[in-house]
């Protein structure tokens, strides 16, 4: 065992994303998702070595949250489970890391959350310091709206330019299955959507959902000659400061070095030219122009021209969220790894209707924290 | 709702509470007491990068280094960015719905590296925009939190 080259993805399970899931318990929502992985891989239980989960506390109203679906993702009695905090990007980077070790040959890899049973706006203020930022009421969309505002102000770029990645996102989730939000929205409709902290409008942000995600990561030899092996080129993962005040939240600059690392690993110098496609974690829409700038796709301030020029549509350059992203449904600390499944079904050439035609290399990215605390960037190729 | 015939059922949380009792620590409670005290604002300084902390904590987090330089900060800066709230949420503090529209700000104090998150006042909202001059306005009864400072009102 030495690195990257060396571990292949085989498997991929995702649920329907749904506003509402009332008929599935967190567990059955983990359930569904293993067993699709598992039958995607043409695998069955015994043959994962080690499991690791991740949900969050908060949102699934107990502690040690991720314990809890022990028996539905396959732990059983005798297996190693374990369980990282954040997205699911971060707990398949973690899952990778133990197959390098040299302890573990395949690692499962599960996701969940309800959006629906909860109240977002508690929860999400409950990310942040309580002497100093909870007390005054900030939360997921107040604080991406002082982000938006940041960045409109730094770069120049326009609420339209940002309606844009919702109106591009909304139309290709029409042809995903697996999509929440399933409607044709024109830029009007985005940036005549109800104020809710201004600049951002409703259709700026990303709906509550519920779902779970699986993936199947394997170190065997004998993956490299799997049906769907899609080999990891690189990784990267980067975090910046808690404090919000503490970093200028115009700039991507974790990503920015979390994407470096993973295009040294890959051998990646030109990523406009080198990636086919690209599945990033686009809970705003502004989000997803400063994360065109953090990966390297443009200089920084240059996410509105990209999206202008129409590089990053279907039949663009470097077609970004073919499957609709985040605006269209997302489940968190479930979303990144749902970027990291359309990655490497890119990658097989088993999108369905939203595939991209000749995907050789394409990039996944998932991210943790308020504004954009923390990234990780995947890169899956042939 | 149903499903297959079965009635799809719900149980609430109810109304059971965990408190938590914070602790501020060393460099907050001289904050916090400052604006409580003497409505006046202080940071903190590294040592190795200069950077001035508001509000101030331990470690300079890039340097990884101890900070024990105090330096005042004025109640008065700028913003550096601002939203108005327009959709009613309820507020952490009190579990009720806080009236809209009202404003938050990344407020760069005098003096200060870092951004301070606060509330903005939006009487006048042409007046509230990025690099507008502002004050803090403190509460008349103080006690030692961050809501001891009321908000921020533009002064331009
Ligand atoms: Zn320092």
């Amino acid at each position: 065992m030495n690195g990257v080259e060396d571990i292949t993805i085989i498997g991929v399970g995702q649920t329907a994303i749904e506003r509402e899931k009332p008929a599935d318990t967190f567990a059955d929502m983990a359930y569904e998702a293993v067993t699709k992985a598992l039958d995607d891989a043409g695998m069955s239980i015994d043959d994962i070595d080690n499991i690791v989960t991740t949900s969050n506390d908060f949102w699934d109203g107990r502690t040690i949250s991720s314990m809890a679906v022990n028996d539905a993702v396959g732990a059983g009695l005798g297996k190693n489970i374990t369980t990282v905090e954040g997205d699911g990007t971060f707990s398949a980077f973690y899952g990778m890391c133990r197959i390098l070790s040299g302890s573990y040959k395949n690692s499962l890899i599960v996701t969940h959350v309800k959006g629906s049973i909860s109240d977002n706006i508690h929860i999400t203020n409950g990310i942040f310091d309580p002497i100093y930022m909870r007390p005054i009421g900030l939360d997921s969309l107040n604080t991406a709206a002082l982000q938006m505002r940041r960045y409109m102000a730094k770069y120049g770029i326009s609420e339209e330019q940002c309606a844009k990645v919702s109106v591009k996102n909304h139309a290709n989730a029409l042809k995903n299955p697996y999509a929440q939000i399933k409607k044709t929205f024109t830029l009007e409709d985005v940036m005549d959507s109800r104020l809710i902290a201004d600049p951002l409008k409703l259709l700026d942000c990303s709906p509550i959902s519920d779902g779970a995600a699986a993936v199947i990561i394997s170190g065997e030899e004998s993956a490299k000659k799997h049906k769907n092996a899609v080999k990891v080129r690189g990784v990267g993962y980067c975090a910046d400061a808690y404090f919000l005040g503490d970093r200028d939240l115009a700039d991507a600059n974790a990503l920015d070095m979390a994407a470096s690392r993973a295009y040294e690993s890959a051998e990646i110098v030109d990523p406009l030219s080198e990636i086919d496609v690209a599945e990033v974690y686009d809970a705003f829409s502004y989000m997803e122009l400063m994360w065109y700038e953090g990966l390297g796709f443009c200089a920084p301030g240059g996410g509105g021209k990209l999206i202008d020029r129409g590089v990053t549509e279907m039949d663009g350059k470097l077609p970004v969220n073919p499957s609709g992203g985040l605006l269209s449904g997302h489940p968190v600390i479930t979303g990144g790894l749902i970027r990291l499944i359309e990655a490497c079904l890119q990658v097989r050439g088993d999108a369905g209707d939203h595939q991209v035609k000749g995907v050789k290399t394409a990039l996944a990215h998932g991210v943790n924290g308020a504004c954009g605390q923390s990234h990780c960037v995947w890169i899956v190729g042939r | 709702m149903t499903n297959q015939g079965v009635d799809l059922l719900t149980i609430n949380s109810g109304e059971a509470e965990q408190p938590f009792c914070y602790t501020v620590g060393l460099e907050g409670s001289k904050f916090l007491t400052e604006i409580r005290d003497n409505k006046r604002f202080v940071g903190i300084k590294c040592p190795k990068c200069g950077k001035v902390y508001v509000p101030p904590r331990k470690v300079c987090g890039p340097c990884f280094t101890e900070m024990t330089e105090w330096v005042p900060v004025k109640d008065e800066g700028y913003l550096h960015s601002y939203t108005i709230l327009r959709f009613a949420f309820l507020d952490p503090e009190t579990g009720k719905e806080k009236p809209v529209p009202y404003g938050y700000a990344f407020i760069r104090l005098d003096g200060a590296d870092t951004d301070f998150q606060h509330y903005v006042e939006i009487k006048d909202e042409k007046k509230v925009k990025i690099g507008a001059r502002v004050r803090a306005v403190f509460e008349e009864k103080r006690a030692g939190k961050i809501t001891d400072v009321k908000h921020f009102v533009v002064i331009d």
